[in-house]
């Protein structure tokens, strides 16, 4: 009965519905309601680049049509085959394949400093959050040590350390590391105090409350503190390459300035921003392989 | 399993004093209801006597020794949020009570240790009704879930004395009179002390042996903060007669409630 009820219902408001449907005014959207499809924002995401690509492409070519030996805007064709160059030719002087000499060079100086960081950043930001006396007796040094620029430091390194490997390492270490010791200290300081009590009113001590509470809430935000991080740490890579080096992405790129080669300086960018977006997918990838819970899968 | 001696207790902030002349005796196996007007101070008290915070005069035994002024074993806790630990599924919440018991370096147990500790913890589960939950997040569990599995977790600590802070208030009315069941289920297996703290004066007569109401007694017109509130009024429930309604409207008066019909109602329910 209830299923034929239903159905009458429906029969009769059938043709009402039908006639809203294709005579409804289109409903305006406020700008901040109205969503992107996901090919929408493909397309929208990609303009911003077209346009870049276009833009360098048209004052390329006319440049080039002027003078044929111009070397400010090379042209897509120079630039990989100055590239490809780089890669695959053999150094003459040192038989080593360029490209690849500098991409190893500069991500070892770049990842033992980040990672040398990161293990203090963990290690001090966890005891400087999660345990008062520590909090007293360090927090004023890294507040401090937090507003010195790490570039007025560079002089120094170089002295104390040499031009060695060590000097560029502990540059991209002491620059990235305080920021990121404060912001783990603040998330630390942060967890909430129900589950810091819970935890002891379970029998926890300081150390197992380290290990199995404040370590896993700490991890995600480590994950977006290394990411953040990671942008000065090139910076001061590029630096300590450009003063100090004899092989490294920085150092290449300073050297060929001296002849105006833009179609290397160029390509080398680029290839910096390569790895650059890889390194970040990797940790956002890292992130959710080691915290799914900070990541909840979103329901559409 | 142990009784509660608060005598003379004081907790002031700075000027403003909170707590004043709190006296409370309480046997082994007592369920106590704490009602109030919200900010009166029974969630102070309440966190006091976990050890979260201290108190500014009188003293607080549990069993027969002032209590430890840190949470400890001793007193288990439910809160009203944040009661489990987000980064651990359901039955990894559970497991880990027998991992901080241990308290040994890797934060840890295991062997035949762990696989005792998942028995019981499945147990558990399964006795709180969470067995088909047991690998998801808190996240992903209802806010009733969530408030049943802190009470399992809790429970495995074998605490001495529950301390529960609004475990229900963030719930469902339905949900909420299931989890009545299931906490006085819970509390007649194990037996042990309960201090609950409520906002609702039908949970604190259906679930309490007994409900103590605070109060402030002394007024200062030109200073509000300058008494504290104390317990003005200790009413003993039998089990086998439910609370008469004019107990019930009595204290509702006291408080300040305005959902009196309700509250009636929980406490027949």
């Amino acid at each position: 009965m209830l299923a034929r009820g239903t159905g009458i219902v429906q029969a009769a408001i059938g043709p009402e519905v039908a006639r809203l449907q294709l005579s409804g005014p289109k409903a305006r959207l406020r700008l901040i309601n109205a969503t992107v499809s996901r090919g929408g924002a493909l397309l929208l995401g990609t303009l911003p680049f077209a346009a870049v690509a276009i833009a360098y492409l048209f004052a390329s070519a006319q440049r080039l049509a002027v003078n044929p030996s111009d070397k400010l805007l090379p042209s897509p064709a120079q630039m990989w085959s100055a590239f490809s160059d780089l890669a695959t030719v053999p150094d003459k002087r040192s038989g080593d394949l360029i490209l690849w000499a500098d991409t190893y060079a500069s991500l070892i100086r770049l990842f033992a400093g980040v990672g040398m960081a990161t293990l203090v950043a963990l290690s001090l930001g966890v005891a400087i959050g999660f345990i008062p006396r520590v909090r007293a007796f360090l927090l004023p040094l890294v507040t401090v040590v937090c507003v010195i620029p790490p570039l007025a430091l560079l002089p120094i390194l170089f002295i104390a350390l040499g031009l060695g490997e060590t000097a560029k390492i502990t540059l991209i270490a002491l620059g990235v590391a305080p920021v990121m010791v404060r912001d783990i200290a603040n998330r630390v300081m942060e967890l909430p105090p129900e589950l810091v009590a819970k935890a002891q009113t379970l029998g926890g001590n300081s150390w197992t409350m380290v290990l199995r509470l404040v370590l896993p809430q700490v991890m995600p935000r480590l994950i977006t503190c290394v990411r953040l991080a990671l942008g000065p740490a090139w910076l001061f890579l590029i630096a300590a390459e450009a003063i100090a080096s004899t092989e490294g992405l920085g150092y290449r790129i300073f050297l060929v300035r001296r002849y105006l080669s833009m179609d290397v300086i160029l390509p080398y960018v680029a290839w910096i921003t390569l790895l650059a977006v890889m390194t970040d997918w990797l940790l956002v990838r890292l992130s959710h392989i080691i915290s799914p819970w900070a990541h909840p899968v979103r329901t559409r | 399993m142990s009784r509660i001696l608060v005598h003379g207790l004081e907790k002031s902030y700075g000027d403003a004093r909170v707590l004043e002349r709190v006296n409370v005796s309480a046997e082994a196996g007592e369920f106590l209801s704490l009602v109030g007007a919200s900010g009166c101070g029974k969630s102070t008290f309440l966190r006091i006597l976990l050890g979260q915070e201290q108190q500014s005069g009188g003293v607080v035994v549990v069993g027969d020794q002032p209590i430890v002024p840190e949470p400890t074993p001793q007193r288990g806790i439910v809160f009203q949020r944040y009661s489990v630990f987000p980064h651990l599924t359901a039955l990894q919440n559970l497991l880990l009570v027998e991992d901080f018991r241990s308290g040994g370096p890797f934060g840890r147990v295991f062997g035949a240790r762990r696989k005792s500790a998942r028995q019981e913890a499945e147990t558990m589960l399964e006795r709180v009704g969470l067995a088909h939950a047991r690998h998801l997040y808190p996240a992903s569990l209802s806010g009733g879930m969530q408030q049943r599995l802190a009470i399992a977790q809790t429970l495995l600590g074998r605490p001495q004395i529950l301390l529960l802070d609004e475990p229900f208030g963030a719930l469902d009315p339905g949900i909420r009179i299931e989890m009545h069941e299931l906490l006085t289920e819970l509390w007649t297996e194990h037996g042990m002390t309960v201090v609950m703290v409520t906002h609702d004066i039908g949970e604190a007569f259906k679930l309490g042996t007994r409900v103590l109401v605070f109060d402030k007694v002394r007024h200062d017109p030109q200073f509000p903060s300058a008494y504290g509130a104390t317990i003005t009024y200790d009413l003993k429930l039998d089990r086998k007669h439910r609370a008469s309604a004019r107990d019930v409207a009595e204290v509702a008066a006291m408080v300040g409630t305005t959902r009196l019909d309700s509250a009636i109602a929980t406490t027949a329910s």
